[in-house]
């Protein structure tokens, strides 16, 4: 009852948005495409200016490429959300600065408008690319959402994208073309002038990145198919755990409920083994009860709930690394459940339990018959030995107090250090 | 004489059940009738929100994990326009995030659903007056995520810490000690443990320490 289906903590834990190159709405003196690099590769906003100034010196590259981020880098939206939809408006003021670029070259220098006119291509093509292969990814979502729906709808959706794969292809064939063309153009007439050694590997960079623009979304795509395969197994097999556990333990709790329905005892011991098992199972974390205080604890009362058919109400603050001491005192307090159990004649008992930098306590209390201290003590080995004396051997401290009528406590205290207790046990 | 004395009599409390299980509301319903008049039932947000401000009730019984944000979401929609309507958590939930955060919303209280329907009517009227109601197990939580970690800085010494009382009668509580016997076991009135429980509620709710609800959910992944 009332477990709903609980969200995984880690991923419902707050995820960092990633982070997505955008021109910022504030801060820029143009367009922010400046100040959107600085931001995104954590550069002073001067330092990425002042590059853009001088790969101004290089053919106008530096103009080139601002114009080129400025048509392809999507504008910071007001809520943060990226623009989804392909924007070919953006290719205007590009297309306008390659033209007007163009111009002035052939003004300034007469000589090169062929070069210049290479470029103006292959600028336009990358920034094609890249706005095409921004826009991708929500359809990306969109491809996946599906073909977790419907696996043999991967397979279509990724044949039947013809027009961009075309688009792409054509893309990228020309970048490589210009990559070509260009080096060879260049490079070949002159020999081995500075400046056509860097227009050479420019035009060479060009061609990689048409191949890069031809294949980089086929291979984002297929570590994409990878990645939520896996996640679908991961899920798949936390299915299975679960489905195994519920198996294993409440459906063959409820069939023993179902048979024994008369024995009121059985079914509410069965009840709140499940209880247990399942809350322990859905919220605790898991340690092992040999290496840690609380999970010792919380055994040794679901020992005790077992055996005796009674509730223990468990609270642990913090935690400790169990030793020879805190088994000891695990003990004491196990032994004192046992006895508010057997005792006290009531269906609930209270164990508290306390790791502070100093000491450990712990509190074992049930409201029943309780009983005159003085009359039993001498003959009780439960109180005298286990409680009493366990904790002494080790350092610790019990306390019993208890009165006809009125229930019974016992404290438990063990010193954190254990200075004492070591000279103690090594004089017995 | 007698008349007058019924009429002495409290008012029944008005209590509001919100759960998605109608099970369970049909059960409480049950055992509570003898105590408060159950005016209303929601199963799901929206219903309580709009069903709990036409029926303004005392105290709203409140379901931790609900579908569509559960009993927090209910909390933030109502604590800000019905400060007189008081919330009391009721879960089957032992997960320390889902009850320090319902408290920080600002539930008066947080008991467990295995609750005797006598001590849940006693919880009920407790909060219905005012006063904090805390679970051995809210307890044990509350001490937890105020147990000092020197290496946090604190925002506010005044609300960030418990005072020593305070920290004594949380652990009274958490030993399944009732309001009668911690009064006696310190020597302090019954009036004044409510006064410091309250005390320790209201430093839940406002605190910055550690930003408890963050706290509550690392806890779980250690």
């Amino acid at each position: 009852m009332g477990v709903e289906p609980r969200e995984d903590p880690i991923t419902a834990a707050p995820h960092p948005p990633p982070r997505r190159l955008y021109r910022p709405r504030d801060h820029r003196i143009v367009s922010g495409v400046a100040s959107g690099l600085a931001r995104h590769l954590g550069l002073p906003v001067l330092a990425v200016r002042v590059g853009f100034v001088v790969l101004l010196g290089f053919n106008g590259l530096g103009l080139m490429l601002y114009a080129a981020f400025w048509a392809v880098l999507p504008l910071e939206h007001p809520t943060g959300e990226p623009r989804a939809r392909r924007d070919w408006a953006a290719l205007l003021p590009f297309a306008a600065i390659g033209a007007g670029v163009v111009l002035l070259e052939s003004l300034v220098f007469k000589d090169r408008v062929d070069g210049t006119a290479g470029w103006l291509v292959a600028v336009i093509a990358v920034g094609a690319g890249v706005i095409w292969h921004q826009s991708d990814p929500a359809r990306r979502g969109h491809w996946a959402d599906n073909a977790a729906r419907l696996p043999w709808m991967s397979a279509v959706v990724a044949e039947s994208e013809r027009r961009s794969f075309l688009f792409r292809f054509i893309g990228g064939g020309v970048l490589v073309a210009v990559g070509i063309i260009g080096v060879v153009a260049v490079y070949a007439p002159t020999g081995s002038t500075f400046s056509s050694v860097i227009n050479g590997v420019l035009f060479a960079l060009v061609g990689l990145v048409g191949v890069g623009v031809v294949v980089a979304p086929l291979v984002w795509r297929t570590f994409g198919q990878l990645r939520s395969e896996r996640e679908g197994r991961i899920r798949e097999q936390e299915r299975a755990e679960l489905a195994a556990m519920i198996h294993d333990q409440v459906l063959h709790t409820l069939a023993l409920i179902q048979r024994n329905s008369t024995d009121i005892k059985e079914v509410q011991r069965l009840a709140r083994g499940q209880e247990r098992s399942l809350r322990s199972w859905l919220y605790k974390p898991t340690a092992s009860p040999t290496e840690k205080f609380g999970a010792a604890l919380e055994q040794a009362a679901a020992e005790v709930e077992d055996t005796y058919a009674i509730t223990v109400e468990t609270v642990v603050v913090g935690d400790t690394d169990c030793d020879e001491r805190v088994a000891a005192l695990v003990a004491a307090s196990r032994e004192a459940m046992v006895n508010a159990a057997r005792h006290a004649g009531v269906q609930t008992v209270s164990l508290y339990a306390e790791v502070e930098a100093d000491e450990l306590s712990v509190f074992v209390r049930d409201r029943g018959a309780g009983f005159d201290l003085d009359g039993v003590e001498e003959s009780r080995h439960g109180v005298r030995g286990s409680i009493i004396g366990r904790m002494k051997r080790h350092g610790g401290r019990a306390e019993i107090r208890s009165a006809p009528g009125d229930g019974t406590e016992v404290r438990l205290t063990l010193p954190a250090k254990e200075g004492v207790t070591v000279s103690k046990e090594a004089a017995k | 004489m007698t008349e007058s004395a019924h009429e002495a009599l409290p008012r029944r409390l008005t209590v509001f059940l919100v759960d998605d299980h109608a099970m369970f509301r049909a059960g409480v319903r049950a055992e509570l009738g003898a105590h408060v008049d159950v005016v209303g039932e929601a199963s799901t947000v929206g219903e309580a929100v709009s069903r709990i401000a036409a029926t303004l009730p005392d105290v709203v019984l409140l379901d931790v994990h609900m579908p569509e944000g559960g009993g927090r979401a209910v909390l933030d929609a109502m604590r800000k326009s019905h400060p007189q309507v008081r919330f009391l958590a009721l879960s089957v939930s032992d997960a320390a995030e889902d009850v320090i955060g319902l408290i920080r919303a600002g539930a008066r209280g947080y008991v467990t659903k295995t609750i005797s329907p006598d001590e849940l009517a006693a919880a009920i009227r407790r909060v219905a007056d005012g006063d904090a109601v805390f679970s051995p197990r809210l307890a044990g939580f509350v001490l937890d995520a105020f147990a000092s970690r020197p290496d946090v800085p604190i925002a506010d010494p005044e609300l960030d810490q418990l005072t020593n009382r305070e920290r004594e009668v949380l652990r009274l509580l958490a030993r399944g000690y009732a309001y009668k016997e911690i009064a006696k076991e310190l020597y302090i009135s019954i009036k004044t443990v409510e006064t410091h429980v309250s005390n320790v509620l209201r430093k839940l709710q406002m605190s910055n320490r550690y930003e408890l609800s963050r706290w509550a959910a690392d806890r779980r992944l250690v």
